[in-house]
């Protein structure tokens, strides 16, 4: 307690209340704080977990074990030998097989080790314990699954690694890779930026500037998006699959343009549909940045002789460009974690081959995530946890570019 | 109510103005002949109408949705509210310096460059900039950093940046709404200073709220105040001497004596 120099006086700390006024303040600063303090210890436990299933100790059984194959380690085998070892170990048919379809000599490297991984080695997953499992329990593991499975090895393995990243989707756990449905998600978010971005500042742009906002129209106009950013993202699933998927079908599956698969359910539908869902969001805050633009800069442009286009294009839009690409980074952000419209407009669950245009069958990241934690096997959680993890990050250096260019506006502009 | 001195040097005329923000009359029936090459004064209490009559010299009031005139502004012969007339021309041939610095957020080069660019300018741009910084006794203090950003300037420099910038479309009047006001003593003085000698080349017109200030650097002196009704008036326009010191009105005598406003 501070001493009171004017406790004499009337103005003394205990007449004036001053104590207690200081409490009130103290209090509501512990709670903000606390409110601080759960947001963070939410987020470290949603990282920590991810993380923890990123990295696992698995139970994997080998029809063949890859060290009684040869004597040195797979990987440090010549081509030529990897070769032989197929044949050693395969029927003569599918050997022929697997050499009618590319002539195995000509291959690669890691392709003739894959070969043999799917086709010889054959790994199982049997169980999957995480990292603090195995911290907590690592004894109790090796016992467990020296019992419930003779003849598997308990194998460190970090999940997210880069074969996961270059890897095409598999249906075995072990090989599965996320490379489709990366590639699926920036070419979707591609295309939602390119609709969106000058859809969604255009609009904007005449509502802020343009509009008279004493007429009806206007209001309703802006009532509607106001409403329309709260809409539930399943809802433009529906709209996007009866507008792009049903109706544009022609012109979404490429019909127009000579492409022979007459199927609207394309990237290029998912993402005119996502440009839809994030453009009621990216058009509020657009005009939010454009409102912040103090008016005596446009005054001052007008008062040298522009005209309303000069004063836009020269002043406004420069000023409000590092506010537009902030509320276009999270509209983005949200896009690239929908899941629910892409269900509906038709993301495959399953495909291997890498988006090639527009018009191509796709898959995303958080479909494949969605679908990972839906299998039974335990291993499909470490998947899943390492698809996260490849989200989080593409998520956080698309977001990082953005910045980078909002502040290199901002500068200019300074 | 008009003081017309000489009627073939007035460059701006301003006849039964009345100007309506919707329904509220804001100024009314104002007739206000500017004279060339001299620095008028409008001077008077706040809310009476001073900068909406500064305003609708320039057309800077067609951005206020509401407001509306009745009468006219005749500019060389030509009401400047007709529909035949661009406003944006208008605003070109009458520049305009606001109450608060507002350089645009660009260098110093390209604040004054800007304007005359876009105007057609075909001229050679490093020499329009160093002669209109010149004209605005700025440029000693800039030249070496034309590239800098405005915003880095001080205050006064700021005001004499946007005083440039005006010049550099080549206006005929220059408005002046409240230059002053957020400046310190000194970079007031050097305002006041240069519009003595812009007046041998420009028309200017000034609001202010400094009555010193009216006294000291116009030539002519406006005085405005608000009706029962809150409309804002003309009472008095003459010589600003005269104004000062002898002054026809008793409510322009209250005022200027302090006794009002």
């Amino acid at each position: 307690m501070i001493s009171d120099p004017f406790a004499a006086t009337e103005h003394n700390r205990v007449a004036s209340g001053l104590s207690r006024r200081h409490r009130t303040g103290k209090i509501w600063q512990a709670i903000f704080f606390s409110a601080t303090v759960i947001g963070l210890v939410a987020l470290v436990a949603l990282l920590w977990t991810v993380l923890d299933k990123s990295f696992s100790y698995v139970a994997i059984e080998y029809k063949v074990d890859p060290a009684t194959l040869s004597s040195k380690p797979l990987q440090e085998l010549t081509n030529a030998e990897l070769v032989n070892l197929l044949e050693a170990n395969l029927s003569k048919n599918r050997f022929r097989t697997l050499d009618r379809k590319q002539t195995l000599t000509e291959r690669t490297h890691a392709d003739l080790l894959t070969l043999i991984y799917d086709n010889i080695v054959e790994p199982r997953a049997l169980a999957s314990y995480s990292m603090s499992q195995w911290i907590a329990s690592s004894q109790e593991i090796r016992a467990e699954v020296a019992e419930k499975y003779p003849d598997a090895k308990l194998e460190f393995r970090a999940w997210i690694n880069g074969d996961f990243l270059i890897d095409p989707l598999s249906g075995d756990p072990l090989l599965v890779g996320v490379r489709t449905a990366l590639m699926g998600s920036l070419f979707l978010i591609l295309i939602t930026i390119a609709v969106a971005f000058p859809v969604g500042v255009g609009s904007a742009i005449y509502l802020e500037e343009y509009a008279d906002k004493n007429k009806w129209y206007n209001r309703i106009i802006q009532t509607n998006i106001d409403n329309l950013a709260g809409v539930p993202s399943i809802v433009y699933g529906i709209l996007g699959l009866a507008i792009f998927v049903r109706t544009l079908a022609p012109l979404t599956s490429g019909a127009l343009f000579g492409n022979a698969d007459a199927n609207g359910r394309t990237i290029l539908s998912a993402g005119l549909t996502m440009a839809l869902l994030i453009l009621p969001v990216l058009i509020i805050n657009s005009q939010e940045a454009i409102r912040a633009v103090p008016n005596s800069l446009r005054q001052a442009s007008y008062g040298l002789g522009a005209t309303k286009w000069q004063t836009i294009w020269n002043h406004v839009l420069p000023q409000a460009l590092p506010g537009i690409l902030t509320g276009t980074i999270l509209a983005v952000s949200r896009a690239i974690g929908e899941t629910a419209p892409l269900i509906i407009v038709g993301a495959a669950t399953f495909i291997t081959s890498d988006p090639t245009g527009p018009f191509s069958k796709f898959t995303a990241l958080p479909i494949q995530i969605y679908n990972w934690t839906t299998r039974p096997q335990e291993v499909y959680r470490n998947i899943a946890a390492a698809g996260i993890l490849v989200l989080l990050i593409s998520l956080l250096t698309l977001n990082a570019a953005a910045i980078l260019l909002r502040n290199r506006f901002s500068r200019q502009h300074a | 109510m008009t003081t017309q001195t000489n009627e073939n040097n007035i460059i701006i005329q301003a006849n039964d103005l009345s100007i309506y923000y919707g329904s509220f009359r804001a100024v009314k029936n104002v007739n206000l002949g500017i004279q060339r090459n001299k620095i008028t004064a409008i001077i008077g209490p706040s809310g009476c109408g001073k900068s909406t009559v500064l305003r609708a010299f320039n057309r800077m009031n067609d951005f206020v949705q509401s407001a509306h005139n009745d009468g006219k502004i005749l500019f060389h012969g030509q009401d400047i509210y007709a529909p035949e007339v661009d406003p944006v021309q208008v605003r070109q041939m009458i520049g305009m310096v606001f109450q608060k610095p507002n350089p645009f957020p660009k260098s110093i080069y390209e604040n004054i460059a800007w304007g005359a660019r876009i105007n057609g300018y075909k001229g050679n741009m490093d020499e329009l900039v160093e002669n209109t910084l010149q004209a605005a006794a700025l440029w000693d203090e800039v030249k070496d950093n034309l590239k800098k950003s405005a915003l880095a300037l001080s205050g006064g420099q700021q005001q004499r940046l946007c005083i440039a910038r005006a010049l550099a479309v080549k206006p005929e009047i220059i408005l002046m709404d409240e230059p002053c006001s957020a400046l310190d003593p000194i970079a007031t003085l050097k305002i006041e200073d240069l519009m003595r000698e812009l007046s041998v080349k420009y028309s200017i017109i000034i609001v202010t709220h400094n009555m010193q200030q009216a006294a000291r650097a116009s030539d002519l002196t406006a005085f405005f105040t608000m009706d029962e009704d809150r409309a804002g008036l003309m009472v008095e326009y003459g010589e600003t001497s005269q104004i000062f010191t002898r002054p026809k009105d008793k409510r322009t005598e209250d005022y200027i004596t302090g006794r009002f406003g």
